[in-house]
């Protein structure tokens, strides 16, 4: 048998609890159909039942987690490091649009641009396959203007993001929206390039 | 603005000249003033004569000079002009002083009081009465001399402009640099002395620090920190250190600001989606929106008399100040002059509001009377920001911002006289987000 996650410690309990409520189901419906059955009878075959709703069982059946199992014995006959999770090694492929982090906006706007919005969708779709990822998204301003409108700009840039990575599929709970508005300059100096820099959300997976 | 002014005083050079025994702490000392001083009140402020022997480290005459000129409000008579150095009443020739223009004259002496301590005599005198309008003997100790030519400089503006002396009050501010293992930038929370001297860093963070801002009782700090790799506001008590997370919300927790009776903050949060004002109960924490809209509600500072919020908004496509009550029953727009308008701050009487003002692609601090909305430009540019008045009402103190990265200004309401401020903090640090 394939070795287990033990990541959520009460998946046997509640797999235990799901067998148990199905036991008894059948059991009942046993009890229904046949009123006068023995005691005895319903008893042997509330067991038999209960067996074949053995916990171990039904996680192997019922996990998700197999398949992510099944590419990781993959990635350690690829020769990758085994403790590294496989998903590092998807969004380090160079040539997949997973490998850009950043995104850039326009003075004092939150639109974003279209030739960013395949590589949201890329992202969108790495996450709704990959529900145990969570990512931060911090939105970033240029130097120019007041720093606490660009506080506020920056969120509103960070949930531009957001949005469009929750329309394509990634759920809300997988995400983080932060604002650094202008404290956090990528390029530290004052001039049209640098700007257009800073002007960003950077995409960062926990 | 042709008809600019521009005078440079080298304090440190007079004050080598004058003394050449003397090692000045503030041998970089440089006043930069750029503006009309037209109707400014002439004065002389003499060097204070030293006793035989005495040779504090502090110069107090500079200090009052960087004070006044600040201002805008005093036309100093340059050191290079002073045809006498008298030390007291008794020793000046006024018809000299009144040739030469002066009206006020400001003289002095400093004498050793035993035990390590000075005593310090100062003389405000009037010109043309040939009388003293004001004097006052001290005795302190060398650590103490800067806060009393601070002292000193208050008494002087009272006496000549009838107006609340602030020289004595601190400026907030945060200071960021590079680390020195070149990994990201440092940014510390200073307090110091009106002219930027003193500076005391009440708290380091690797994470940026902004916006602080001065309890009305002027002991405690409101400021927005992001160490929890977040924006968070705190309460910081200046002289224990104590501090309180007041607001720890989802999303933007920024923008405090006091109420003027100091048991309220206004402040920018994002935790119901858009960014807005709220008011926060200092004492028990509770929370109340204000504004309640989709656009950027934020930078909100009080009237004096408590009964309006002004706020920068992008509700009509670019930011732009507005006003709301603080039940948030009532809004208005405030500023309709260029295409940029933020960070208000109101003057004291309620009659000014100073402001980030963008000009032609750059940005700079302008003021706009609330009653006849008519603006004016009172910075350099071409990136200056975060403008904060200060405790009397006559100077805005601001960042200056440009190439040269960032430091602390001050522009005088009337005047128009433009002063960076001097600073011991290392050149290439940046030093931003006065409060005053």
């Amino acid at each position: 048998m394939i070795a287990r996650s033990h990541q959520d410690p009460l998946r046997p309990l509640r797999t235990l609890g799901l067998a148990a409520s199905l036991a008894l189901l059948v059991g009942c419906a046993h009890w229904i159909e046949d009123p006068d059955a023995a005691p005895d009878e319903a008893a042997e075959d509330t067991e038999i039942e209960t067996e074949d709703f053995d916990p171990t069982e039904t996680e192997a059946l019922d996990d998700p987690e197999d398949a992510e199992e099944e590419r990781l014995e993959r990635a350690r006959a690829e020769g990758l490091d085994p403790d590294d999770p496989l998903d590092a090694a998807v969004l380090d492929e160079p040539d997949s649009p997973l490998a850009t982090r950043r995104v850039h906006f326009a003075f004092d706007s939150s639109d974003i641009r279209d030739d960013d919005i395949p590589i949201l969708e890329a992202h969108a779709e790495f996450l709704r396959e990959h529900p145990d990822e969570r990512m931060t998204i911090e939105g970033h301003t240029d130097e120019r203007g007041s720093r606490e409108y660009n506080l506020a700009l920056g969120e509103r840039r960070a949930e531009a993001v957001e949005r469009l990575l929750r329309a394509n599929g990634a759920r809300s709970d997988q995400l983080e929206v932060v604002s650094y508005g202008e404290e956090d300059p990528l390029v530290d100096e004052s001039n049209e390039d640098a700007w257009a820099e800073n002007r960003r959300a950077e995409l960062l997976y926990d | 603005m042709t008809r600019l002014k521009r005078i440079c005083i080298n304090l440190s050079l007079v004050a080598l000249l004058v003394l050449p025994a003397q090692a000045s702490a503030d041998d970089d000392l440089v006043i930069d003033i750029i503006g009309g001083i037209e109707g400014a009140t002439p004065i002389a402020v003499v060097p204070f004569q030293r006793a035989d022997g005495v040779e504090p480290e502090t110069e107090i005459a500079p200090i009052i000079t960087a004070n006044l000129v600040r201002t805008g409000r005093f036309d100093i008579l340059p050191e290079d002009d002073l045809v006498d150095t008298p030390g007291r009443l008794e020793d000046v020739r006024f018809s000299t002083w009144r040739a030469q223009g002066v009206d006020h004259l400001v003289v002095g002496g400093i004498d050793d009081a035993g035990d390590g301590r000075y005593e310090i005599r100062f003389e405000l005198l009037d010109a043309f009465q040939g009388q003293r309008t004001d004097g006052r003997r001290y005795r302190t100790e060398e650590r103490h001399l800067r806060t009393l030519a601070h002292n000193i400089s208050d008494r002087i503006y009272e006496a000549i402009t009838d107006r609340e002396g602030t020289f004595t009050k601190q400026i907030a501010y945060v200071a960021v640099e590079q680390r020195e293992d070149g990994d990201g930038r440092r940014h510390r929370l200073v307090v110091a002395d009106s002219d930027g001297h003193r500076p005391q860093t009440i708290l380091t963070s690797d994470e940026p620090l902004l916006s602080p801002a001065w309890s009305p009782s002027r002991d405690r700090l409101a400021y927005v920190s992001f160490e929890g790799r977040r924006s968070e506001i705190f309460i910081q008590d200046i002289r224990t250190g104590e501090r309180d997370r007041v607001a720890s919300f989802r999303g933007i927790n920024s923008a405090p600001a006091w109420s003027p009776d100091g048991e309220q903050l206004a402040v920018t949060l994002s935790r119901d989606g858009a960014a807005n004002i709220y008011l926060i109960d200092v004492a028990s924490g509770d929370v109340r929106p204000v504004t309640d809209h989709w656009a950027i509600d934020t930078e909100a500072t009080w009237s004096p008399d408590g009964e309006w919020l002004y706020f920068t908004s992008d509700r009509g496509g670019r930011p732009q100040i507005y006003r709301t009550t603080p039940d948030g029953s009532e809004t208005e727009r405030v500023t309709y002059e260029g295409p940029y308008n933020a960070r208000p701050s109101i003057s004291p009487d309620g009659e000014r509001m100073a402001m980030v003002h963008q000009h032609d692609g750059q940005y700079y601090i302008a003021l706009q009377d609330l009653e006849t909305e008519a603006v004016q430009i009172i910075s350099d540019g071409p990136a200056d920001e975060s403008p904060s008045f200060a405790p009397n009402g006559d100077l805005v103190i601001y960042t200056a911002g440009g190439t040269e990265g960032q430091r602390l200004a001050t522009a005088s309401i009337i005047g128009g006289a433009v002063a960076p401020l001097d600073s011991t903090e290392q050149p290439n640090t940046r030093v931003r987000e006065p409060a005053w």
